[in-house]
């Protein structure tokens, strides 16, 4: 099966210019094209004819880096759930069909050039707190303590974010809760991460507001979320936040022990 | 010139641990008097940054994307192994490096290997204090799975998702060191050029992706952690983005290549479907701990898989190779399938693959304990393909994966260019002619972590209280001056044909005559090929945009000159070592059942090429390989 399609694409030549659409017409793409691999073939078109290539961040094409990502008929990543763009195949379209492909729209991703936006604000977040102070060569034997099957299965679930940002896309306010709720969680449930719990809440947290906007509660993130990011960890930070702040800051050490595993 | 390995002098065992001691040491109040530049910030790069930063040296660390954790480590998906033996099976680190060595066909270092098994261990201790969320028993112990090429249980996994948890736990390292000050990050940058003076490596050019500007950075000693080659085939298993850019450069400003043409084709990846195709999805291999590979038994069976009754199918692997079945190392799965598909019992539309199937797993296990495994990777599978793995088998097809050869370094990762350092696959060391699973993020993680921390002491002591070299020097001048020249004769080129249509082009050479067979005169052809592809590149290849902004066409355009030469290199390297071993299979040496055949007489080097310029032959430099620990034999592993 091959389509015809209509393609509606955000150009903008750099961060201070005007984004307009543009319109291309793609014939005979191939059901089993990734969507990327559609883009690449307009790609091919427009250099043909001399016409600049649409820009859009990609990398390892199978899900999993994070890199790639754009809003596909109002949806980050397409309508297909829990998918990444470079893993939506043409096979989900129709032949007729007019598709519109925008960056990820929020003030805190501004646009680098046609559909590559800075997300360098997640890197902040994640400098702010977003690690276990491991130095390398200090660690115990990798049995000495143990994880319960359910905890790091848990915290695993947290860990698989790809930092893609299609969260941010998605809310209404642009905020960023789901990414950082995300790393919080699979830093705060394990027994490694509790000496640094409360300090890397609040540090986290309170970069994320610099950055972005307020959640509203709205949950499209998680609906966006190519990897399934369960909401439920808001409320865990949301619970973590309190908790640190309310709590005298000099006690920690007690809470932290009584805290742990 | 003669290359030195370094390897300590000593019993294998001791070898590690007594150039610890003999290395010279850099004190920590000294250490933030050096300059370290990192390029890549995949597992090695992202985990030598981080240490490098916590022990106080300056770092500046470059990657190409737009953020430290999109490294291509991060798609690795079945494990890492690690000499714990918390299975009880018998594993051990003389066991891991003798696995290692036999796996690579003998054409890796022993020292390296054994080192590389020992810190192994290590590893797994430093992730779990970083928060990687392994796979865990239900009592709360590290779980383990098999993987080809061993008979005992050594391989720590994350679902199947690994290399993304190893690699969020080095960039979170990371990260944690930009926040301290000690590591500066240069995201969206790209090495364009190595600066030497006196033969020494001073620094770096790079190009800002974004703004387009060409920077100069100098430093006491220059890591490449950028990984390997394997795009030169267009289509592989890598990241759109991985290239030999920085390596290749290096090269041309006198680091020697060593051995380029061993190249790794994995062998279960979701098969070709349309020419469209910009790169191929592995299925991780720890499938192959449940899933069965077949074909029917007549190559013109029309049926759906579930169709053909078990006394009509072959379940080759088994039939050929009943130790190790259906977990025999890469290049021998790769050579059976491609056998297969030869030799008409292809499946699948463009019969292009073999099955891969679970329904006997399912039968045995359940669909949750398989869902459980390997999830991930069957939605993936879905998605790309339009079929349900967990109903019908999985098709799979090998493909490039990763590549063997790289940068020559001695046992201290320093190139023959004295300053340059270089790590994980961006380097030649540790897996001969081929790579047993979960090795490679072994390896990257023990260079990062713990091998290139040591080691990069013993030379920057040298130059304890030496200013870094001044970025206005001639050296920098000229350097500076050539990335310019490049980036501008691409941009005016006016040429008719796409970047993207060169690659390709060059992809099929290199997957036709160096891929997994090669024979002399395909590689003849091929060289000759390549050679008319260059010359047509730069006189035709167009490039639109400017180079003040973002320009991808400009990136990948530079990437592909490079990718060229290396292709003509990585043939020249095939068609010299008249031998097979591991993943380079030439036709003329098999063993009468169609085993690679070894010339260990004569070919038992490490051959490390010196660049003479575009499109002439590299002149040639051997290191020999001792082998003192281990008896060199045919690889059996019927």
């Amino acid at each position: 099966m091959s389509l015809n399609l209509l393609l509606k694409v955000w150009r903008q030549r750099g961060p201070k210019d005007d984004g307009h659409f543009e319109t291309y017409s793609p014939n005979d793409i191939n059901e089993d094209m990734s969507f990327l691999e559609m883009l690449d073939v307009v790609n091919e078109e427009l250099i043909a004819q001399g016409k600049e290539p649409i820009a859009f961040d990609h990398d390892c094409r199978e899900g999993i880096c994070g890199s790639c990502g754009v809003v596909i008929n109002g949806v980050p990543h397409g309508l297909k759930t829990l998918t990444t763009t470079c893993q939506l195949h043409m096979r989900n379209f129709k032949t007729g069909d007019t598709i519109t492909v925008e960056p990820w729209r929020s003030t805190s991703f501004p646009v680098i050039k046609d559909l590559v936006v800075d997300r360098s604000a997640f890197d902040a977040i994640i400098q702010a707190g977003g690690y276990i102070s491991a130095p390398t060569g200090a660690a115990g034997d990798g049995n000495e303590t143990l994880i319960p099957k359910s905890v790091a299965d848990l915290a695993f679930e947290a860990a698989a974010c790809i930092g893609c940002g299609a969260c941010v896309a998605a809310c209404p306010n642009g905020a960023a809760q789901l990414f950082t709720a995300a790393k919080l969680a699979h830093l705060n449930l394990l027994p490694q991460g509790q000496p640094e719990r409360w300090s890397r809440t609040v540090a986290m947290v309170d970069t994320m507001e610099e950055y972005f906007g307020s959640c509203t509660n709205y949950a499209e993130c998680e609906a966006a979320c190519p990897k399934g990011i369960s909401i439920d960890f808001i409320a865990k930070m949301n619970r973590d936040y309190l908790k640190a702040k309310f709590k005298d800051r000099r006690s920690t050490t007690k809470i932290d022990t009584s805290e742990a595993g | 010139m003669t290359l030195n390995s370094n390897i300590p002098e000593g019993p294998l065992e001791e070898k590690w641990t007594s150039h610890k001691f003999n290395t010279k040491l850099v004190a920590p109040q000294n250490r933030r008097k050096f300059e370290v530049i990192i390029v890549g910030t995949g597992l090695a790069g992202g985990a030598a940054a981080a240490t490098l930063g916590e022990m106080g040296y300056n770092v500046k660390v470059f990657c190409f994307q737009d953020s430290p954790r999109r490294a291509h480590s991060i798609a690795a998906q079945g494990g890492i192994n690690a000499a714990k033996n918390y299975k009880n099976d018998g594993d051990s680190v003389r066991r891991l490096f003798y696995d290692t060595i036999k796996g690579g066909d003998y054409r890796a270092r022993e020292a390296n290997v054994h080192r590389l098994a020992e810190i192994s261990v290590q590893i797994i201790d430093q992730c779990v204090s970083q928060g990687v969320p392994f796979a865990r028993e239900y009592g709360g112990t590290l779980a383990n799975r098999s993987f080809g090429g061993a008979q005992v249980s050594r391989t720590f996994y994350a679902r199947g998702q690994t290399g993304q948890q190893l690699l969020l736990g080095a960039y979170q390292a990371l990260e944690r060191q930009v926040d301290a000050g000690s590591v500066k990050m240069y995201a969206r940058h790209e090495m364009l050029d190595l600066v030497t003076e006196n033969g020494r490596a001073v620094g770096i050019i790079t190009r800002d992706l974004v703004s387009g500007a060409i920077e100069r950075h100098s430093a006491h000693a220059v890591v490449l952690a950028t990984g390997g080659y394997g795009n030169v085939f267009y289509l592989s298993t890598n990241a759109k983005g991985s290239n030999v850019t920085a390596a290749w450069r290096a090269h041309k400003k006198g680091a020697y290549f060593a051995n380029p043409c061993y190249t790794q084709i994995h062998p279960t990846c979701i098969p070709v479907s349309g020419d469209y195709q910009s790169k191929l999805t592995l299925m991780s291999e720890s499938l192959r701990n449940d899933g069965r590979i077949w074909v029917p038994k007549d190559k013109n069976d029309k049926r759906s898989p579930n169709q053909i009754p078990e006394a009509e199918r072959d379940y080759y692997l088994e039939r050929i190779y009943p130790s190790f079945a259906n977990l025999v190392p890469r290049d021998v799965a790769s050579r059976a399938a491609k056998r297969m598909v030869d030799d008409g019992y292809g499946v699948g539309p463009l019969k292009n693959g073999v099955y891969l199937d679970f329904k006997t797993a399912i039968e045995r296990l359940g669909r949750n304990v398989i869902e459980q495994r390997y999830g991930n990777l069957f939605d993936m599978y879905d998605n790309i393909s339009g079929e349900d793995p967990y109903t019908q088998p999985m098709r799979i097809y090998p493909a490039v994966h990763y590549t063997m050869g790289g940068l020559w370094v001695d046992y201290n990762l320093m190139s023959n260019v004295p300053g340059l350092f270089v790590l994980g696959e961006a380097n030649f060391s540790d897996h001969g002619a081929n790579r047993l699973g979960a090795s490679a993020l072994m390896q990257g993680l023990a260079d990062g972590y713990f091998v290139l921390p040591t080691t990069i002491a013993g030379e920057l002591a040298n130059h304890l209280n030496q200013p870094a070299a001044s970025t206005q020097s001639a050296a920098f001048e000229e350097a500076e001056a050539g990335v310019r020249e490049q980036v501008n004769r691409l941009l005016t080129n006016n040429g008719k044909r796409s970047v993207d249509s060169f690659h390709k082009e060059l992809g099929h050479l290199c997957w036709n005559y160096c891929g997994m067979a090669r024979n002399k005169s395909g590689l003849e052809t091929a060289i000759k090929d390549i050679d008319a592809l260059r010359q047509e590149f730069w006189s035709d290849v167009r490039v639109l945009g400017d180079g003040d902004s973002l320009n991808q066409s400009l990136e990948k355009a530079g990437r592909v000159a490079d990718f060229i030469e290396l292709g003509q290199l990585m043939c020249q390297d095939a068609l010299h070592r008249e031998e097979s071993c591991g993943g380079h299979f030439r036709e003329e040496h098999q063993t009468p059942d169609g085993e690679a055949q070894r010339d260990d007489d004569n070919y038992a080097y490490v051959a490390a090429w010196e660049y003479t310029g575009a499109g002439t032959a590299a002149t040639l430099h051997k290191e020999d390989l001792v082998f003192e620990n281990v008896h060199l034999a045919q690889r059996s592993y019927k």
